[in-house]
């Protein structure tokens, strides 16, 4: 039997229920270990799928055709495409949560007490972002600055700069 | 750098803790979910891509100050055995153990917070207490994930809350969960209605080892199924009451039986005792069901109470991975009940035969179960 993943001999064969289905994957040597499958016996086989070729022999379970192709939606950060989505109910980063907010929207009623966030929100994202935010400002007014000659001032800017700089880390 | 077997060595701050009112609730735990914005998912991740993520986590996780001097390795520098050995103990997840390069897991010192690097999600962190303090748990683990977010990026979205790979974990991250001790319930056959009506108020509920209401050790774990369109403090606020009410359910089960059936009890408690002390080979499934029990009688005064600790300290060190540590060399199963049984046999040499005491004037009242061979 031939490897899901390339051409070469599959040693590791791994069956797993996923979302209510007996899915199989066969993997050779080289992919076993590409992918982390150490141990077959601890593996999520959705992990692997998630991270496997999109329709490889493995991946669709016997008997029922491949899914119809998607509408050619696709995540331009990560290239998580919608047949993906529908393989493994998985995301592939997270804008792909803004590509598909149509399909979110569908699998999220039901699956939860509510639709939207109730709870904690992450205050350091926000002082990340009025970081960056506050640095463009002082680049452009120490463009300006140079601009106008004042050197006094344009120190002044590049110093509080270097400050915000270093927080980072 | 910790070294695995300096991480081991002590039992987990949270074993050690000693039981809460009636020790029905051995531990709490939360796990909170969190990914880092505009980085594809470890699934999805290409081997670089999921490298230069834990390139970027790993240093910041490790210069938290509840972190200093943490244990801190990729996976694939650890033995089978030894990441066996921390799923045991509840610190990495079964399916985080059989990763390997690409992914890593930083412990605290004292076992009360661990976080997997690149799991299903790029962070999954895990705060564990003893008895029930699941309020207390997250306050100390949100702090960490506040912490976290002055050096890390999350992906969070103002309706859909904190993103993750599976938007059954969406919102919160927030899984909550609490281990509990039933032996009075599944005594007294009531524990199938008692998971029912738990499991009908949306919480998940599972036996720790073994499927379905059967349990093995009459272990089981509570959680929350829902993470989004509720606060954490809501989510927990359910959970700690529903817990509350399962461990005084078990409490009255407890006293129910010693005075209905107090022969039943002394002699189950008693038996238990008798194989736990003098067996030489005892498969785990044995094992557990009689440290329940024992566990049962250091709670009504059978035995003194710090069996309790005693019991929970047994139920860690009898699984394979830990005995295997212990002896330093792969087992076999039959290898593994005879050193179970020689460990065993060794913490309970100087526990003393239960102190059993039936009332006498109850027996007008039941039965006569004294001569049952004279019916
Ligand atoms: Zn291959
Ligand atoms: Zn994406």
């Amino acid at each position: 039997m031939k490897c899901d993943f390339c051409d070469q001999k599959a040693t590791v064969f791994l069956t797993q229920l996923v979302e209510g289905q007996m899915k199989k994957v066969c993997l050779c040597d080289n992919c076993a270990k590409e992918r982390g499958v150490t141990d077959p016996t601890g593996f999520s086989l959705a992990d692997l799928l998630l991270g496997g070729l999109p329709g490889g022999p493995g991946t669709v379970p016997a008997g029922q055709p491949k899914a119809a192709p998607g509408n050619g939606k696709k995540c331009v950060t990560c290239g998580f495409t919608l047949d993906d989505l529908r393989r493994v109910r998985r995301f592939g980063c997270s804008d792909c949560y803004s590509t598909f907010s149509e399909e979110v929207a569908q699998m999220v009623r039901g699956m939860h007490k509510g639709t939207s966030h109730l709870g904690k929100v992450p205050e350091g994202l926000m002082a990340i972002q009025f970081r960056h935010q506050r640095i463009e400002e002082l680049r452009s007014r120490l463009d300006q600055a140079i601009a106008s000659e004042s050197y006094e001032e344009a120190a002044g800017i590049r110093d509080e700069i270097r400050t915000l700089d270093e927080v980072k880390i | 750098m910790m070294r695995f077997s300096t991480l081991i060595k002590h039992p987990a701050d949270w074993m050690a803790g000693g039981p809460g009112e009636h020790g029905a609730v051995l531990t709490s735990r939360i796990r909170l979910a969190r990914n880092l914005n505009r980085h594809p998912f470890p699934g999805w991740a290409k081997r670089d891509q999921r490298a230069a993520a834990l390139d970027l986590m790993r240093p910041a996780i490790e210069a938290l100050p509840a972190m200093k001097g943490a244990f801190s390795h990729e996976l694939g520098d650890l033995t089978s055995v030894q990441k066996q050995v921390l799923v045991e103990r509840h610190l990495i997840s079964r399916e985080h153990a059989a990763r390997g390069d690409g992914s890593a897991a930083v412990i605290e010192r004292r076992q009360t917070f661990s976080i997997m690097l690149n799991e299903e999600d790029h962070l999954r962190m895990q705060a564990i207490r003893p008895g029930l303090q699941l309020s207390a748990a997250f306050a100390a683990l949100s702090e960490l994930d506040t912490e976290l977010e002055n050096s890390l990026e999350f992906a969070f979205d103002p309706t859909l809350g904190y993103l993750t790979t599976c938007p059954t974990n969406l919102g919160t991250g927030l899984r909550a969960s609490a281990m509990l001790h039933l032996p009075g319930l599944v005594l007294s056959d009531q524990i199938g209605q008692v998971l029912q009506a738990v499991n009908k108020i949306g919480l998940a509920v599972r036996g720790l080892y073994g499927e379905g209401t059967e349990s093995l050790g009459n272990l089981y774990q509570i959680s929350n199924q829902s993470t989004l369109g509720e606060s954490e403090e809501t989510i927990i606020r359910r959970l700690e009451r529903v817990i509350s009410q399962v461990a005084n359910h078990e409490q009255n089960a407890r006293e129910k039986l010693l005075q209905d059936d107090p022969e039943m009890v002394a002699d189950k408690i008693g038996r238990a005792y008798g194989v736990l002390r003098f067996a030489h080979i005892i498969d785990s499934k044995e094992a557990l069901n009689h440290l329940s029990l024992l566990r049962l009688g250091g709670t009504i005064g059978f035995f003194p109470p710090e069996t309790v600790v005693l019991c929970d300290t047994l139920l860690m060190d009898i699984q394979p991975a830990h005995l295997q540590l212990h002896s330093g060399r792969k087992l076999s199963a039959e290898e593994r009940d005879s050193i179970r049984a020689e460990i065993v046999r060794s913490r309970l040499l100087s526990l003393e035969s239960p102190d059993i005491r039936i009332p006498a004037n109850e027996s007008n009242t039941s039965p006569d179960t004294s001569n049952p061979g004279d019916a």
